[in-house]
């Protein structure tokens, strides 16, 4: 397989994804999930507990299989690429945040190592350059440079949680996939993290794959919504037009059932 | 720049016994290149609807809705997200913002989305504020704390941070005193006078007849008047 | 004994002893006794042990020694198996290829991995030398050697020159080697991965497909809190550009060595299951960053015995106010710059050595 360009038409989608379906015996995981996703776009994914949205993303990711379907990247067909290229795929292309920050984490490796891991991995042989790319991205998620040397597990949730973001992006993936990644957070925390990753996503053209359950982040953060309910996708759309003019019953009853604050 | 043919809309409350309202039928309206056309008709006649519809932030049931090359009608998502960053702005009557965001940053983000310069984004950003007597103090802290005036200003400052062919405002003076209303009134002239298709609800008489050149009554679109 | 009255208890309940007694097992076939028979133990060559034939065909003299044990104690069949894993081992420089390690008569954590290898490749013809930390008088060197004199026959050897073989633990030896000779070490843990990534499934993986990043946050982590690579021994290397291999507990001062070595080089871990080889003249690089490069590191004093300056020191506490002296960790390589005449500082003439 050769090397991406980095440069995508704008008018391809990056991800396409037809009629996947996962299955766990008689249980539907997902069923006939499909849509495209273009580069700079983010796609939420909102559903309840069992909905299906944990499913699509683990196999979106390559870490499940589907049983059906089809899933495209860049024009490559990702389901029938070999594990080599799809591990290549995720420690250049793509990016997955996941929702406990120690899940993807190492946390016995100092922060600096962390986010330089990934750029050792493709080959980065200078220790003072990695040195300062690790500083730049800590500084651009908001970590005070001069704990470059400290181990996540004296970090906070949240600044586990931006180191996570630091060390999956510093590599410059086209693809995010994150579970989740306010859950957990403080509230006060959570406004700081979505407005990092808006920015993220403007300044460094990604897209992104964000499965939730809370409407609120999606609205913030997501251009495109799909939502879903037992496997399946009941609705989906620009995200102010899904939450503001619902047309399916389930998803009218999810936005009604909305705390005010 | 603005063309609206035949419009028609209706919600279907799934979770209310699948009762379907029926909010509007074959509107009608164009607004020219340079123009500015107000809505006007009760409170719950469809001025906002209207307006939702033509930014895609409802479903439109039936007819044209054309906007610049788009008919948002049909559009796919992606291609009214590409009309909202260049083309179609839109200033509603409520500021949404994600929390603890300067003021700075929140004008100057139509900008930034546009690929502009962050140093550029942020004097234009700047510049607005200035004339919108949002003090400089204010820039760095969250507008959420901001009283409604001031919040208003700061929704209306980033509608105008970009210089979009075609905006929608809803109630863009409410709730703003006289200079304040005289401010946001002149910057609705500049963005005519370079051509801007402008589609407003205001609900100030004096206002709307003077910026206004022509103003529909949507109360002619409701379904129940046309019966 | 009588056989157990129904009444008894098959184990007795104070003493946990089966009381069943044999009999009532059913009688026992006939053990055949399958080790190699050597009647008259003089070397009579009706009766000759399992395979022990010599080049030419006919039975040497050794072979009179040999009551007990197979040709270097292992048994044929896993000769062959290792022999197997040898040739794919050498086949994939630095790749590690799973292999069955016996059960061997010094416990795991002694050398049985070497140990394997070593008895796998010998020939009657060998020549043995044993090193353990580059000595070849200690108790682990003198008892494997001892092992393979009884169980091989070999001639054995302290000079790196003369021998064929040489099986070491933790050093590779100063003189330089030559073709034709086999170099096996001692492993403890064959996965440079380990102790970074602690499941195998995982290390297979970065393996098979390249995925080294790790090897290098564990220098970098090193520099960062050190200031500089400290790793000093068991330094991880890149083989032939593909696989990154441990070479085994030696200090980094020794990885220059095995780069380019015209001998062959085999690596076995018994505990781990596990051989590893480096045909002769490989390419054998040590990690290090492009503004950190490698250095090899030694005491700096020369060899208080032999004069040396260039060879790795062993550092010995002579009396209890910490007095102490450097000593060249290479004792066949010490000895042999003596004989040569040349002096360390705290050099004595030697006492007759009684042979």
């Amino acid at each position: 397989m050769t090397l991406m360009s980095r440069v995508a038409p704008a008018d391809q989608p990056l991800l396409k994804v037809e009629r996947l379906t996962k299955r766990f015996g008689s249980r539907i995981g997902c069923a006939d999930v499909s849509f495209d996703l273009y580069p700079g776009e983010v796609l939420g994914i909102v559903g309840e507990s069992g909905s299906g949205k944990s499913t699509l993303l683990s196999c979106l990711a390559g870490h499940q299989r589907p049983d059906l379907g089809q899933i495209a990247y860049d024009g490559f067909d990702v389901l029938g690429m070999s594990e080599t290229g799809r591990r290549r795929l995720s420690r250049t292309d793509w990016a997955y945040v996941h929702q406990n920050p120690r899940d993807g984490l190492r946390m016995g490796v100092s922060a600096g190592g962390n986010v330089g891991e990934r750029l050792m991995a493709v080959g980065a042989r200078h220790y003072g350059q990695i040195r300062a790319r690790a500083v730049d991205w800590l500084g651009r998620v908001e970590i005070a440079a001069d704990r470059i040397d400290d181990r996540p597990s004296a970090f906070s949730g949240g600044m586990q949680q931006r180191l996570q973001i630091a060390r999956n992006l510093v590599t410059a993936p086209r693809l995010v996939y994150m579970d989740e990644p306010t859950g957990g957070l403080d509230v006060s925390v959570q406004a700081r993290l979505l407005d990092l990753l808006r920015g993220l996503v403007r300044d460094l053209g990604l897209s992104v794959v964000i499965v939730t359950h809370d409407l609120a982040v999606v609205r913030l953060l997501a251009h495109r919504l799909m939502v879903m309910k037992s496997g399946r996708v009941v609705e989906q759309g620009l995200t102010d037009q899904v939450l503001d003019d619902p047309q399916h019953p389930y998803t009218q009853l999810l936005v009604s059932s909305v705390l005010q604050v | 720049m603005i063309c609206i043919e035949n419009l028609s809309k209706s919600f279907t409350l799934h979770n209310q016994g699948g009762a379907v309202i029926p909010v509007m039928a074959r509107a009608a309206l164009t607004v020219d290149p340079g123009e500015c056309v107000g809505l006007t008709g009760q409170s719950g006649a469809g001025k906002s609807t209207l307006m939702r519809m033509v930014y895609g932030n409802y479903l439109v049931a039936g007819g044209r809705l054309v906007v610049g090359d788009t008919d948002v009608a049909t559009a796919e998502p992606r291609q009214i997200i590409a009309l909202r960053r260049h083309t179609l702005g839109y200033v509603s009557q409520f500021l949404r913002v994600v929390p603890r965001v300067p003021t700075l940053e929140v004008v100057a983000e139509p900008l930034l989305a546009l690929g502009t310069p962050a140093a550029e984004a942020r004097d234009r950003a700047a510049a607005l504020l200035t004339r919108l007597n949002i003090p400089e103090r204010l820039w760095s802290l969250s507008p959420t704390t901001f009283s409604g005036g001031e919040q208003q200003r700061v929704n209306i400052a980033r509608g105008f941070a970009h210089a979009y062919p075609a905006l929608l405002l809803d109630e863009p003076t409410a709730s703003l005193d006289v200079s304040n209303r005289d401010v946001v009134l002149s910057l609705i002239q500049e963005a005519k006078a370079r051509g801007a298709a402008i589609l407003g609800i205001f609900h100030d008489e004096a206002a709307r007849n003077q910026v206004c050149d022509r103003q529909v009554d949507v109360t002619g679109f409701t379904p129940r008047a046309a019966a | 004994m009588k056989a157990g009255s129904p009444a008894l208890a098959a184990v007795d309940p104070v003493t946990q002893r089966d009381q069943r007694a044999p009999e009532r097992l059913g009688p026992q076939p006939e053990q055949k006794d399958h080790r190699p028979q050597n009647h008259d133990g003089n070397g009579d060559d009706q009766q000759r042990c399992g395979d022990i034939v010599g080049r030419q065909g006919e039975t040497p003299e050794w072979a009179g020694t040999m009551t007990d044990y197979n040709f270097a104690y292992l048994d044929e069949a896993t000769k062959r198996m290792i022999r197997r894993a040898i040739l794919k081992g050498m086949a994939v420089p630095g790749y590690q290829v799973p292999f069955a390690s016996r059960e061997m008569p010094m416990p795991y954590g002694w050398g049985t991995g070497g140990v394997q290898v070593t008895a796998a490749c010998l020939v009657p013809e060998d020549r043995l030398k044993v090193i353990d930390q580059g000595a070849d008088d200690t108790t682990n060197a003198v008892s494997i050697r001892r092992f393979f004199q009884r169980t091989a026959g070999v001639a054995v050897t302290e000079a790196t020159t003369e021998a064929t073989v040489i099986q070491t633990r933790h050093r590779i030896p100063e003189t330089p080697l030559t073709e034709g000779q086999i170099l096996v070490y001692q492993v403890p843990i064959p996965e440079p991965l380990r102790f970074l990534e602690p499941r195998e499934t995982e290390t297979r993986k970065m393996h098979e497909l390249e995925e080294y990043g790790l090897m290098h946050v564990k220098l970098y982590e090193d520099i960062a809190r050190h200031g500089r690579i400290a790793t000093s021994y068991a330094y991880p290397v890149r083989v032939e550009g593909r696989y990154v291999m441990d070479p085994s507990p030696i200090p980094k001062f020794d990885n220059p060595k095995m780069s380019g070595n015209p001998a062959i080089q085999l690596f076995g871990a018994g505990r781990e299951q596990r051989i590893y080889a480096l045909p002769p003249w490989t390419d054998v690089v040590s990690l290090d960053f492009d503004d950190h490069p490698f250095e090899t590191s030694k005491a700096p004093h020369d060899c208080d015995l032999c004069g040396a300056r260039h060879s790795y020191l062993d550092e010995v506490i002579t009396d209890d106010q910490g007095g102490r002296m450097f000593v060249c960790s290479d004792t066949d390589f010490c000895a042999g710059r003596r004989a040569q005449g040349k002096k360390g500082q705290l050099w004595a003439p030697e006492p007759e050595a009684a042979e």
